[in-house]
């Protein structure tokens, strides 16, 4: 009887039978739920923690630190505060996520690439090491490293110096390097102009390449612009060529560029363990690249650079970028696992401010929202990046 | 999402300290429920808290966990270790994962105060030191300048170096790792220069060496650090009973009772030792537990001489000296109320 009459006014269906409204009154409901626990365990936590005596808050970032940190960016000091201690973590796994995906994404290309060679003896050296890589956990990556760092190496009296100015020994590697000059900062600035006008040259060349057909040699042009623009102000500063070389003074080398052994250990297991999956990654664009689209284009006369380049990589990047990215984040996350081997990241550093301050809560809170920062801007970027390479659907 | 995140972290947290409130008699009360007393130890500290080649507890702070289960329960290996580095073992007792922490924790303000903990009678004086190898030439922590040196993380000991090095304007760079057995290795391997912790640790450290004999524990002591078990904040009867079965350790040395003359101690007309071993009842009632109590830790774990001896002292390989440890009587500090 009561379908009869829906049947009749179709507009008088009741609310709680219209799905769109119904789904809306789930979600709605949902999401009370979930405010009112998430609003009743944290109102629980602040109250216990008052009931325990245990301090709450942020102020102790003002606080100073007083604990010394191994290796810093910025100048650092046991008198700065607790906050400083912090950003001095937070930099150093910046830095360490920054050069190992970089690297990573180099030597892992190179293997991927090595891994689809014809050369049998280069195709098995490529998969011996990935199966190899893979399958050994991260942190024995670590520990094994390190180990071998302070093992098989001298002591510092007693370095080894495998080329001029370079010196091994248990304590890093320390380099020669360049005594600071006022000319370096043109250089690097003469590197930035040549970068903007490389920008624009290759936007113009593409242009000019489309309406005419005349080819311009943008990577060689390019590279004379890289190199020649820091040159020529090195050169108009007189070529300074004054060398900062580390020597041993007391315990340790002073002078020069030194890279401790966790730094190098830390990068050396994050590189290789993660690179074997980047081979993969890119193993799989590359193989997801009909073999027709090779075979079209060499019988259009193209070379195998020039194939590679224009044929199958920007269709291979598009199954690459997605898979490399959750492999750049693993990266990032996995570098927490420093505090194994002593390298000061965020959370070791965060690790002794709990521990001085008792303060866990907001410590575990700080953690969190670091990594989930540098996460969510490489995954911001390499979502613009993918944007930009993604297959153009016309 | 990282509000999300955010939010999910203190739900956990939330969620455990609502279930973990410490209300006055309500840890006895759970420790008599579950049948053992859990105890935080260290775990790969060499006479403190370490289990041997077969597979059994020993150690200083080993022992006085065993005391509280002596004195709770009668039996002493009633007890379900759990061990902890230095950057877990507060939040494993804030949150009711332990029921005392014991494990070589230094009682200071902050940590009595503003971390919600209470720390009871101190069972080791010590100070923190350096080790170094002979060979360095180093005869002074004084000289240490410029040094590159092993620390373990969340120690009050971190905080003590850097305070050392700042005061004499000294250069000097921390490695920090989170594990003993890791730290000690890098240091043997000449990662670092020297090796910074409290004294009994390093005598420890030292004893595992591959040739003890290759390391000097420097003269200079750097800072005051009495060890003592831990509980939560806000139990007191809980922690009367953990602060007394170390007192009754102590007090048991005093008055010459031992694990093996305790028996005949039983039959001693000295009222204070009638009250001691509950020949005379009261104290037990007191503390909410057998009158028994205090008898039991002395027959099963034995008076703090024992112990001592048992686990750190002369014939051990840390070789300790009582030195501040001693007792009162003996020019130490170890010094007890009256059990009445």
């Amino acid at each position: 009887m009561k379908s009869q009459d829906a049947r009749a006014t179709p507009a008088a269906v009741p609310f709680w039978n219209d799905p769109k409204k119904r789904s809306l009154f789930y979600q709605f409901a949902t999401l009370c739920l979930v405010g009112l626990l998430g609003y009743y365990l944290f109102t629980n936590t602040v109250t216990n923690l008052r009931r325990q005596n245990i301090a709450s808050g942020f102020s102790f970032l003002q606080k100073e630190s007083a604990f010394e940190i191994g290796e810093s960016v910025i100048p650092y000091s046991a008198a700065d505060s607790y906050g400083r201690a912090l950003l001095v973590g937070a930099l150093n796994t910046l830095k360490v996520a920054f050069v190992g995906i970089l690297i990573t994404t180099i030597l892992g290309t190179v293997i991927g690439i090595a891994r689809l060679s014809s050369n049998w003896l280069l195709a098995k050296l490529a998969s011996v090491y990935i199966e190899a890589m893979q399958d050994i956990p991260i942190l024995l990556h670590l520990f094994f490293w390190y180990a071998f760092f302070y093992e098989s190496l001298p002591s510092p009296r007693q370095a080894i110096c495998p080329g001029a100015g370079i010196y091994l020994c248990n304590r890093g590697v320390a380099f020669t390097i360049p005594e600071a000059h006022p000319a370096h900062k043109y250089m690097l600035l003469g590197f930035l102009i040549a970068c903007v006008i490389v920008y624009f040259l290759r936007r113009w060349a593409k242009k000019r390449q489309a309406l005419t057909g005349n080819y311009f040699p943008v990577f060689r042009v390019s590279l004379a612009l890289l190199l020649g623009l820091p040159f020529l102000s090195w050169l108009s500063f007189g070529a300074p060529t004054a060398l900062n070389s580390p020597k041993l003074v007391g315990f340790n080398f002073v002078g020069g560029l030194t890279v401790s052994p966790e730094f190098i250990a830390l990068q050396l297991g994050l590189v290789l363990y993660t690179a074997a999956f980047v081979a993969e990654v890119v193993r799989a664009g590359i193989r997801s690249v009909g073999k027709g689209q090779t075979e079209a284009a060499l019988s259009l006369g193209l070379r195998p650079i020039p194939i590679l380049n224009l044929v199958v990589l920007p269709q291979a990047l598009r199954v690459i970028i997605p898979p490399l990215t959750s492999q750049m984040l693993n990266l990032t996350k996995n570098s927490s696992l420093a505090v194994a081997i002593g390298f000061p990241d965020f959370v070791s550093v965060a690790n002794t401010t709990m521990n001085q301050t008792g303060q866990a809560i907001e410590g575990v809170a700080l953690i969190m929202a670091v990594y989930l920062l540098f996460s969510l801007s490489t995954s911001a970027f390499m979502n613009w990046y993918n944007k930009r390479v993604a297959l153009v659907e016309r | 999402m990282k509000r999300i995140k955010l939010v999910l972290v203190f739900l956990v947290v939330g969620f455990l300290a609502s279930t973990h409130m410490a209300l006055a008699g309500e840890t006895l009360d759970a420790v008599k429920a579950k049948g053992f007393v859990t105890v935080g130890v260290n775990g790969a500290l060499f006479g403190f808290g370490q289990p041997d080649d077969k597979g059994v507890w020993r150690g200083l702070d080993v022992d006085t966990g065993r005391a509280i289960a002596a004195a709770v329960f009668g039996d002493a290996e009633k007890v379900k270790w759990v061990p902890l580095t230095a950057v877990q073992r507060f939040t494993a007792l804030q949150s009711a994962e332990i029921d005392v922490l014991c494990r070589n924790a230094t009682r200071i303000l902050t940590r009595d105060t503003a971390l919600g903990l209470d720390f009871v009678q101190v069972n080791y004086y010590d100070g923190q030191g350096f080790l170094v190898p002979k060979k360095l030439g180093v005869k002074s922590a004084k000289e240490l300048d410029g040094a590159t040196i092993c620390v373990l993380p969340g120690t009050t000991t971190e905080m003590n170096a850097a305070d050392f090095f700042r005061t004499r304007n000294m250069k000097w760079k921390p490695v920090v790792i989170e594990q003993t057995a890791e730290l000690a290795k890098a240091y043997f391997a000449g990662r670092c220069d020297a090796l910074t912790s409290d004294a009994s640790q390093l005598a420890g450290t030292r004893a595992v060496a591959p040739n003890p004999d290759d390391h000097i524990i420097l003269p200079e002591i750097i800072s005051k650090e009495p060890l003592a078990p831990a509980v939560r904040h806000g139990d007191s009867q809980w922690r009367d009973i953990v602060d007394y079965a170390v007192l009754a350790m102590i007090q048991a040395e005093e008055m010459g009772i031992t694990s093996k003359n305790v028996e005949d101690m039983l039959k001693s007309a000295d009222p204070l030792i009638q009250r001691f071993l509950g020949v005379t009842p009261g104290n037990g009632k007191a503390l909410g537990l057998d009158e028994k109590w205090a008898y039991n830790i002395v027959k099963q774990v034995g008076n703090y001489g024992e112990i001592f001896e048992r686990n750190v002292g002369k014939d051990t390989p840390l070789k300790l000296e009582r030195g501040l440890n001693a007792l009162w009587t003996k020019g130490g500090l170890m010094y007890t109320p009256p059990f009445k």
